[in-house]
């Protein structure tokens, strides 16, 4: 699947090089330099302005959609491609296309950065957890997540939303639970290669809490690998939700959602291809987006 | 080595106990439901609560798990409710298609990766690294059922030169191999992406070392150098990811396998999870789970085989 940042990480242990890969340095004050060259770099404007783009569809959907996103109107079949009623056409309902388009923006935008934002979350505390404190709690975190990552991604899915249905709440607690292991796993050996320096010790010297010291003084250092591992996993996540859509275990009908939209019009795809194509492309734009940011972050975080 | 592997197995061991037993967990903690979805929604009360008892779905759910994990060690798995078959006949069946598509595309896959992969590498940041990087980070990033409808629309739809489903009967006129080119393109174009920047990055740490430069500055052609001093170096690291890639495919092709309606494992998963097939979602998924550690494990051997600088 979508998620190939599994395939590095392991149940066993592996041999060094099979680690996760850690990218970026760990000292803070090289963001301001990062965000320079990233200001610089046109692949990471092209992702940013492609993912602004979706933003402000979905953020002013409710003002600039034509028509109400769920309004069929079977006499729109008559002629259901583009044209000036209806500018991208409308699905087999009749209903019109580019307000489903938009709707579904929004669904995607607001689903797919809570997961996202829920995994960084979990995965950034066990992950300090585990790296500063080490031994059986570390041991108990490292287990269970080795378990959950010998799930080949989309059977979880599978099994999960079969038996809990699909709602998007259900999708936002199986993307951060199935994600959560690997943000660990970042956060953990970022955790481990700093929590011996010098700074460190001072804090524990002066007396600071175990929890301040993992917030104040370790966490800052993660955040290189974490943003680029965010805006990651934001493209993950967003090809995931298409797929369950896609697969029809995603978010219920009839609001619009782009995997679901393919699914729907898919067997009508000899007849009126437009009806699969456009959101296809839709989808897959916004994934490109945030791949090419996070490519741009990448080089950014590194050169610092 | 060996004790190594034999300490993995027994890792290996202990996860797959772990997952059978959560999947059954999650699957038979309200045992009416498994009688209820035999006799359909009309059945009375009654009914239900005596093929439960008839069952034998009333006893505590642990007694149940180690009965169920008794005869799955001698390979069966019980009776799929869908397809009225004994699970391990239809999960073979699948598997085995499953396998063929996975072969088909890796075979693709492994070559298309080095080539571009190496090609990308070996000039960091040159006009070459960089449309090779952009290209295939955009072609990793179309979803496959996405890349999946778009290469359908074009050689399906609008040139009709090739078959829209996968089934493997030539009852629709196509020949066996026209059906895979479809499937196998779209996980290509989607998983080379994915393998190409792992052997490009591993390319450019290789020419960044000083052997290299060695090799370089001693006036060997370029050509050379690389062919036969970076890319065996080039192609150790990368390695494991590439053998996980099988286990990658294996569960991944769901989303090919329903959209080329292909009879393989992915979609009997799916299918099996939709109509609650309790008994083939349970086998389907230990078998996932062992093919990924399985492979897991060959990627550490192997890995341990190639470069000699490590020994566990």
């Amino acid at each position: 699947m979508s998620d190939q940042g599994l395939a590095v990480s392991s149940p066993v242990t592996l041999p060094a090089s099979a680690s996760i890969e850690v990218v970026g340095g760990t000292a803070a004050s090289s963001l301001q330099g990062a965000w320079r060259r990233l200001s610089a770099s046109p692949i990471a404007m092209a992702g940013a302005a492609i993912i602004l783009f979706w933003a402000l569809a979905g953020l002013l959907a409710p003002w600039i959609a034509p028509y109400p996103p769920n309004k069929m109107d079977p006499t729109g079949l008559a002629y259901p491609y583009p044209a000036l009623a209806h500018l991208l056409g409308v699905d087999h309902l009749g209903r019109d296309l580019l307000s489903r388009i938009l709707w579904g923006a929004r669904t995607v935008l607001t689903v797919a950065p809570l997961a996202v934002m829920g995994a960084a979350a979990l995965g950034t505390f066990l992950g300090l957890l585990s790296g500063y404190r080490g031994g059986f709690i570390d041991m108990v975190i490292m287990r269970v997540g080795d378990v959950l990552l010998a799930f080949p991604k989309i059977i979880l899915y599978l099994i999960i939303i079969a038996r809990f249905g699909a709602s998007a709440l259900n999708i936002i607690l199986v993307i951060t639970f199935t994600a959560a292991p690997i943000v660990a796993r970042i956060v953990r050996a970022v955790t481990l290669d700093v929590k011996n320096r010098d700074y460190v010790a001072a804090a524990r010297m002066r007396g600071e809490s175990a929890f301040y010291i993992m917030f104040r003084e370790i966490l800052p250092n993660t955040r290189g690998p974490l943003i680029v591992d965010f805006f990651l996993r934001l493209g993950y996540t967003t090809v995931a939700i298409g797929v369950l859509g896609f697969l029809g275990i995603g978010l219920p009908p009839p609001d619009p959602d782009w995997g679901g939209m393919v699914k729907e019009a898919y067997g009508m795809i000899f007849v009126w291809p437009h009806m699969t194509l456009i959101p296809a492309a839709a989808i897959s734009s916004l994934v490109i987006g945030f791949n090419l940011l996070a490519m741009g972050l990448k080089e950014a975080v590194q050169d610092g | 080595m060996l004790r190594y592997a034999a300490r993995q197995l027994l890792n290996m061991a202990i996860t797959l106990f772990a997952v059978s037993f959560l999947v059954f967990i999650l699957n038979e903690l309200t045992p009416g439901d498994v009688a209820r979805k035999i006799l359909g929604p009309y059945a009375l009360q009654d009914q239900v609560d005596t093929l439960t008892k008839a069952m034998g779905l009333d006893r505590p759910v642990i007694v149940r798990y180690f009965e169920y994990m008794r005869h799955a060690l001698v390979g069966n798995f019980g009776e799929s409710i869908v397809y009225r078959q004994p699970v391990a006949a239809v999960l073979w069946d699948r598997l085995s298609n499953t396998l063929l598509l996975t072969f088909v595309s890796f075979a693709v896959i492994v070559p298309v990766s080095i080539l571009f992969g190496v090609l990308a590498g070996m000039r960091e940041r040159s006009w070459l690294d960089r449309s090779v990087n952009v290209m295939s980070s955009i072609l990793a990033s179309i979803p496959e059922f996405a890349m999946g409808v778009f290469l359908l629309a074009v050689f399906v739809v609008w040139f009709g030169i090739l078959p829209g489903t996968s089934p493997l009967t030539t009852s629709g006129g196509w020949p066996l191999w026209s059906q895979f080119i479809l499937p196998v393109a779209v996980v290509t174009l989607y998983d080379a992406g994915y393998l190409i920047s792992m052997i490009r990055q591993s390319m450019v740490e290789v020419m960044r070392q000083p052997f290299i430069r060695t090799a370089v500055l001693k006036g060997m052609p370029f050509r050379t150098v690389v062919v036969r001093h970076a890319l065996r170096n080039a192609l150790i690291a990368p390695f494991t990811v590439i053998l996980l890639q099988l286990n990658y495919l294996v569960s991944g092709l769901v989303v090919v396998e329903t959209v080329f309606a292909y009879p393989g494992f992915g979609r009997m998963m799916l299918e099996a999870a939709l109509a609650k097939d309790i008994a083939i979602v349970e086998a389907g998924t230990l078998v996932a789970v062992g093919v990924t550690m399985f492979t897991q494990l060959a990627g550490d051997l192997g890995y341990m085989a190639l470069d000699p600088r490590i020994r566990i």
